[in-house]
């Protein structure tokens, strides 16, 4: 297979249906499997790039979830009954409420359980953070979201920019003797780092606005007042429909709203996209790889909420009675099904020094 | 092409216009060098030209500007992009995308053009301009020289009519100034595009160039041929000045037409004697040993030995990256050093608390306005004392000496170039460190500026102090220099008295050395001198 980038679309698709799949289990077999599939699929298919070096973050962002829901749960848990680790000398609050108490074993393991799903929802991102370009997604999004895009491409751009200027900076603090930790040092250091990137920010809008950038079709008050309602309202009922179909409860909140909030959005930026006149250099192509990777995610979050009917108990692993939490094999291999992209997606280009 | 008719530009705030009453009109397919002293208005006229000015940076124009047809009132600068390019003086600041091939595109992006024309013009513009090998690199990678390059590139793709260059070549080493005026002659030669360069190093340009505009600073503008302007002008660069000394008519501007009437002033240079700066030195202020500087795999510097005495002025040439910065910072002992030796009067000040090195060694870096962060002159100065441990008023003191007349409740940021360097270099020298480093301090400085800096070095070499200056400019290497060491790849490949390394060098030659050899002169002041 000819190594390129693939779509960063298609890494978004698999990571967000992967996310999908690990909100409807609290079994942490299931999402340690989630989370090395991921990790897995980053270890093979990530660039060099500074962005992909990010993943080791979010690991440490999602034990960091892990650690704090535990915690939480030790401080203002305390109800009595189950199997009791340790007791901590209560502290009572007002209004009936106190902190620490026993701490009990089917209360640590519910904060773990669902500190874990979170994490591994949050390492999923990290995944498609690693492996798409954001520079490339941003240059996929539709015309009316254009202007985001550019704000964030430079954002992004100037981010180092901004790192590297403030170790110059310090480094020419020593030269006169001044402090370069602590408070003191803070105006040192701020001041000409802030009117550096004010001079240069000026230059980059300077040199964008002799680009062309910024030309645009003129739309009538009304046609622009109805874009931003399509699009607002379109957003608002896929945020809805989202939340519906994970809370899994609601019949109607759920798929139904999310098609009609994905529709209403769709036509806003159709229209939206008629105020740019602009065209794209080389768009990341869609070929068979992107529709196989972006299959491997969804199939696998699939496959998960069908056979969730047969065999429910062991993707909600009981606390009470308190049970060691067990795998059934049709639960793995549907997961499993989302590590094929580290197979089907073509390698990635070596990076020219 | 381009026509000014009755042009007056007002910043709000000040006194006078900037611009006053010009009238001017340039040609299709002319290379035009736009040259006068620091703030005379450069930069106005070159921003009137696609209306940045006063689109962008406010201010009232009165009078007409009109470009290929477009009156800059009626249309601002990102309707005018198809029409004229401009690169700006930091090519990496202008950067919107992140590789080579994709910032090629981004004016294409935003005029529209189809696909397929984009693909092919990016193709074109690789090959024209020579980096086709760099097409996939992220621009940040790149030496200054191709991001100039790519930054030309960027905007030749939407095919403009004319390109607008501010300072395209202050920031390169000699040789990759040469890579980007020839890729700037081809575009006049073989597009016919008109080109308009500002250039405060005008001895790179002013060959090429079939119009000055010249801007004494007055608000005027006088536009003529290049060796009729420079007949007159306060500053020319120093083949013009040659010229103007031995009375040649017309002043010849190449290097090959000075040569070829040199002959006489040869002739008669040779009776006289070469006034000797190289000196002889006792003792040492800076004694380097074996100094490597590590970053990663990269060894910046490779075991240099230097060593520097009282009383002399020691320029470090050599190309970008070719680690004269970081041997500057090492000495200082604020950058890293892996390996070697630095002996500043019996210390090492790498060793030393800042407070205590900075009484040794003073350092002034390439952007000096690091340094600064307070919102007044005064308040710099009395804080450098303060450092410094010197009665107040001593930086204050320097800075009168070095630049007279800058107000004291001035904001450091609203100086100009040389006025801000002036006072960097006040408030490092308030401790008196015997030993002074300068990184690129001649970046934007014009001749008048120079020449004072120059005389500024003189002084503080005749009082003892040791002064080492990392720079490109071989013209200011002539005028103040005793000694040169040339780098390349972190290793020292020449060391020696400033007339035996130069003249030799085809890069680091500066244009009088070139008319005169095999006559060891290096400056037009020089030459006057013998002459008087």
């Amino acid at each position: 297979m000819r190594s390129r980038a693939l779509h960063p679309g298609a890494w978004w698709a698999w990571a967000l249906a992967l996310a999908v799949a690990a909100s409807r289990t609290t079994n942490p077999l299931l999402l340690g499997l989630i989370i090395a599939v991921a990790g897995f699929v980053v270890a093979n298919r990530r660039s060099d790039a500074p962005w992909a070096l990010a993943f080791r973050l979010y690991i440490y962002v999602g034990a960091l979830i892990v650690a704090s829901r535990v915690l939480f749960r030790i401080l203002i848990g305390g109800e009595d009954g189950g199997h009791v680790l340790f007791t901590l000398p209560r502290i009572p609050l007002a209004a009936g409420l106190s902190l620490f108490g026993p701490a009990s074993a089917e209360e640590l393991l519910a904060g773990f359980y669902d500190g874990l799903r979170l994490a591994t929802m949050v390492v999923c991102v990290g995944a498609a953070n690693a492996l798409a370009n954001p520079k490339r997604l941003l240059k996929a999004v539709p015309g009316a979201l254009y202007e985001v895009g550019t704000a964030v491409t430079v954002a992004l751009t100037v981010a180092p920019q901004l790192v590297e200027s403030v170790q110059r900076v310090r480094r020419a603090r020593r030269l006169r003797a001044g402090r370069t930790r602590g408070l003191r040092a803070v105006k040192g250091i701020v001041v000409p780092v802030l009117e550096d990137a004010m001079d240069r920010s000026l230059r980059l809008a300077a040199a964008m606005d002799s680009r062309g950038y910024g030309r645009r079709a003129y739309l009538g008050t009304r046609l622009r007042v109805l874009i931003a309602s399509c699009v607002l309202a379109g957003l608002v009922g896929v945020c809805v429909g989202v939340y519906g179909v994970l809370d899994g409860t609601s019949s109607w909140l759920g798929v139904p709203l999310l098609a009609a909030g994905l529709v209403v959005a769709v036509v806003g930026f159709v229209l939206g996209g008629r105020r740019v006149r602009r065209t794209a250099y080389r768009p990341d192509p869609w070929r068979w790889p992107e529709t196989l990777v972006v299959a491997a995610g969804a199939g696998a979050c699939a496959l998960l909420f069908v056979t969730a009917r047969i065999d429910p108990d062991r993707l909600f692993p009981s606390l009470s009675p308190l049970r060691w939490p067990e795998v059934s094999w049709v639960h793995a291999l549907s997961v499993l099904v989302a590590a094929l992209p580290a197979f089907v997606s073509p390698p990635v280009p070596e990076v020219a020094r | 092409m381009i026509e000014f008719s009755r042009v007056t530009v007002t910043y709000p705030d000040a006194v006078r216009p900037v611009l006053s009453d010009v009238s001017l009109t340039i040609e299709e397919g002319e290379l035009c060098l736009v040259a006068g002293p620091t703030g005379a208005g450069k930069s106005t006229l070159l921003g009137a030209i696609n209306g940045l000015v006063p689109h962008f940076t406010g201010g009232r124009l009165s009078g007409r500007v009109v470009v290929g047809g477009f009156d800059t009132s009626l249309h601002p600068p990102r309707e005018l992009s198809s029409v004229v390019g401009v690169v700006g003086q930091d090519p990496l600041s202008g950067f919107v995308t992140d590789t080579v091939e994709e910032e090629l595109a981004y004016a294409m992006e935003q005029l529209a053009v189809p696909p397929d024309v984009m693909r092919k013009r990016v193709e074109e513009t690789l090959d024209l301009l020579g980096v086709a090998e760099l097409r996939n690199r992220p621009l940040r990678t790149l030496s200054g020289g191709q991001q100039q390059r790519v930054a030309i590139g960027s905007v030749l793709t939407a095919h403009p009519a004319v390109v607008v260059l501010d300072e395209p070549t202050s920031a390169l080493d000699p040789t990759a100034a040469e890579d980007v005026l020839a890729a700037i002659t081809r575009l006049v030669h073989d597009l016919g595009t008109t080109v308009i360069v500002a250039e405060h190093r005008m001895e790179r340009v002013a060959q090429y160039a079939d119009r000055v505009l010249y801007l004494p600073g007055d608000g005027s503008v006088r536009s003529g041929p290049p060796a009729e302007i420079f007949e007159t002008s306060s500053i020319a660069p120093p083949i013009a000045e040659l010229g103007r000394l031995a009375g040649w008519s017309p002043l010849p501007l190449s290097v090959r037409d000075a040569r070829r009437v040199a002959g006489p002033l040869r002739s008669r240079l040779q009776k006289l004697s070469v006034v000797d700066r190289s000196l002889s030195v006792t003792g040492s202020a800076l004694d380097v040993r074996g100094v490597v500087v590590r970053y990663g795999d990269v060894l910046a510097v490779r075991g240099v030995d230097l060593r520097v005495g009282p009383g002399e002025v020691v320029a470090l040439m050599g190309r970008n990256g070719s680690g004269k910065s970081s041997l500057l910072w090492a000495v200082q002992g604020s950058g890293p050093r892996s390996a070697g030796k630095v002996d500043v009067g019996g210390a090492d000040p790498a060793s030393l608390k800042p407070r205590v090195a900075r009484r040794r060694v003073g350092l002034v870096p390439q952007t000096p306005a690091d340094l600064l962060y307070l919102d007044s002159v005064d308040a710099e100065c009395a804080q450098a004392d303060t450092e410094s441990q010197v009665p107040a008023g001593t930086a204050r003191d320097l800075l009168d000496r070095l630049a007279p007349g800058i107000a004291g409740e001035a904001h450091p940021g609203d100086l100009s170039e040389g006025q801000r360097l002036a006072l960097v270099l006040a408030v490092q020298l308030a401790s008196a460190p015997p030993v002074v480093l300068l990184d690129e301090p001649t970046r934007g400085l014009d001749y008048h500026a120079k020449r004072r800096f120059a005389a500024t070095l003189r002084e503080l070499a005749s009082q003892g102090h040791a002064v080492v200056l990392a720079t490109h400019d071989v013209e200011f290497v002539a005028t103040v220099a005793s000694r040169v060491v040339v780098m390349a790849e972190g290793e020292v490949v020449a060391d020696g008295p400033t007339k035996e390394v130069v003249v030799a060098s085809p890069a680091f030659a500066p244009q009088v050395a070139k008319i005169l050899a095999p006559e060891r002169w290096l400056t037009v002041d020089e030459v006057a001198e013998a002459l008087a």
